[in-house]
């Protein structure tokens, strides 16, 4: 900083950029906690804050449902993601072999589709398989999103362990499968956990597939019962109802967010910049 | 290290023929590489290729949603339906505008917050603490909230314009298509700015200090710095950035169908290939559609593709 004015501008900046990030979280909270007609007055604080949309909203089996569903569907998601990508991941960051360049390819691809593009063509399968209007059939395609997702943050974080210590292992008569198991996934834990808490976030927030791919309100996911939250017209939506529910969606990821920043971070730039 | 790889890892001295079969399937890694790949690969042909499959055959035919098994081969003529439907070529124009601008803005934005981010001050933490949140957000909730927030008579966005002097009265700004577009432009760069500009700081902190301190003898103002090392430095990364976001701007759905409906001002290429194979329960032309943009897209990830190539940084 060369003088006190080119500071004061500097701060000035950094401040506009914190309020615009934070304040329409911070807006939403504070309408949630707004009920009756002060749900209309402009006001920075909610002068007597009360919990009763959340309690209504709670009170509401569809919507405990929902949120039951959500981590259901996102759980199973990453776990099976997971799990899959791990053994993959592990080949195609620690082994040489002819077509791993293809092979790459295709998951990168995979993981930049359009959803729209598998749309009717998953329709049609999940029809096929009995699974439309199911927890089961939403992680079936669930997987199309995360999976390829999984493997290529999961590689990035894998490429980047030391050398040294497969060679030790090596050296020391050990297989592929015990060394997956004995030397990288040690090492890969908290990769595997953030690589986690990314395909979790992606699960959690889909939306098309979860609205096309379920019918009752029973199976539906959160985002697709936020959508839906609506009052008895189109110009009646209760808005205290609605911002309750998006901050119980949101306050878990922001908090996890927040708290696994560094990592996340990694993980997020890895999986698009690193080749 | 090369003859390693596809050899036995070990020498085992004279093994018998059983011995050594037993070796090749424990110790080979190019064996285990391919068993290990075939989770990932056969999970990806089921859940990816067979959709995508689907949908390129489903294109084809005349498909209907209740009518899905009686699909009759019918050539291009979906295809046909959807280039000469004006609503397509609304959707095509809505969807160039809101990534043209949104991810122009996002970039712009992207690298001021990157370059803040950038530098060392008391703050720094807070701030990309801050930056963080609206990534958190999720797409839906989002919309649900700048559509609370844009609200014409309640809204805060208004109270506040009116408030600073900017505006005389509130405007109804989801109730016509060009504020409305103004308005999902403004959530999406609210919403995506954070990834642009973690993407472009990774990029910044990847140039090496010794760089700037060169400069110092010869640039003398900051400015000149910026344009003269640090923007061709970080050149590629912002490429990468905006092809990557690029692709998720040409793809968007949740926020527009949210926020906007399926309201033809306003309907992307993806909400309108939704609405043909969910609403009009056409699965032929709406297919078509989703191949039309899968077309457009998978253009924009060869490129995206050609730019990472792997075979250049891999040691």
């Amino acid at each position: 900083m060369k003088n006190r004015f080119e500071k004061i501008v500097f701060y000035a900046i950094v401040t506009v950029i914190i309020f615009y990030a934070v304040f329409p979280f911070y807006w939403a909270i504070v309408t949630s906690l707004k009920s009756g007609s002060s749900l209309f007055n402009v006001e920075l604080f909610p002068t007597n804050p009360s919990l009763r949309n959340y309690i209504e909203l709670f009170s509401e089996e569809s919507f405990i449902q929902s949120l039951v569903n959500s981590v259901v569907v996102s759980g199973l998601t990453v776990i099976l993601s997971l799990v899959i990508a791990l053994l993959s991941s592990f080949s195609l960051a620690r082994v040489r072999f002819r077509g791993r360049a293809l092979i790459l390819m295709t998951i990168l691809s995979v993981s930049m589709f359009p959803q729209i593009a598998v749309l009717s063509g998953m329709f049609e399968l999940i029809r096929y398989l009995n699974l439309y209007n199911s927890l089961a059939g939403l992680t079936f395609c669930y997987l199309c999103l995360v999976l390829p997702f999984t493997v290529w943050v999961l590689r990035g974080f894998l490429q980047a362990l030391p050398k040294e210590l497969e060679e030790a292992a090596i050296l020391d008569g050990c297989g592929p499968l015990k060394m997956l198991w004995k030397v990288f996934l040690p090492l890969a834990k908290p990769a595997i956990a953030t690589t986690g808490l990314l395909a979790f976030i992606a699960a959690w927030n889909e939306f098309l597939f979860a609205l096309t791919f379920t019918l009752s309100s029973d199976k539906r996911t959160v985002p697709v019962a936020i959508a839906m939250l609506s009052g008895s017209s189109q110009y009646e939506l209760p808005w205290g109802h609605i911002m309750a529910a998006s901050v119980v969606v949101t306050l878990p990821l922001v908090l996890l967010v927040l708290i696994c920043q560094r990592q996340i971070v990694s993980g997020l730039t890895s999986g698009a910049v690193k080749g | 290290m090369q003859a390693t790889e596809t050899t036995p890892l070990i020498a085992v001295p004279e093994p018998g023929l059983m011995k050594r079969f037993w070796n090749f399937l424990l110790y080979s890694r190019v064996l285990w590489a391919w068993i290990f790949l075939a989770p990932t690969l056969i999970a990806l042909l089921v859940v990816a290729g067979r959709p995508l499959f689907g949908t390129f055959w489903l294109s084809f035919t005349d498909a209907s949603l209740l009518a899905l098994d009686e699909a009759q081969f019918v050539g291009f003529s979906n295809y046909t339906t959807v280039l000469t439907d004006p609503d397509w070529w609304t959707a095509v124009w809505n969807t160039v505008v809101f990534s043209v601008v949104s991810v122009g803005l996002e970039t712009l934005f992207g690298l001021g917050i990157a370059l803040v981010l950038n530098s060392t001050f008391p703050g720094r933490g807070l701030l990309r603490a801050a930056v963080l949140i609206p990534w958190a957000v999720p797409t839906v909730v989002s919309a649900k909230m700048w559509t609370w927030m844009f609200n014409d008579i309640y809204g805060v966005v208004n109270h506040i314009l009116v408030l600073l002097g900017v505006l005389d009265q509130p405007v109804a700004w989801l109730a016509n298509p060009s504020t409305t577009m103004a308005a999902l432009i403004f959530v999406d760069v609210w919403k995506t700015t954070p990834f642009m500009a973690l993407l472009i700081l990774a990029g910044l902190q990847m140039v090496p200090k010794d760089v700037y301190e060169a400069a110092k003898l010869d640039c003398d103002s900051r400015l000149k710095t910026f344009f003269a090392i640090t923007l061709p430095l970080i050149k590629p990364t912002i490429s990468i950035a905006v092809i990557f976001r690029s692709l998720d701007a040409l793809r968007i759905f949740d926020l527009v169908y949210v926020m906007a409906g399926t309201t033809k001002g306003t309907a992307t290429m993806s909400v309108y290939a939704r609405q043909r194979l969910m609403e009009f329960q056409e699965f032929g032309s709406g297919s078509a559609a989703s191949v039309l943009i899968f077309l457009i897209i998978g253009f924009f990830t060869v490129g995206y593709l050609w730019l990472i190539r792997p075979s250049q940084r891999e040691s």
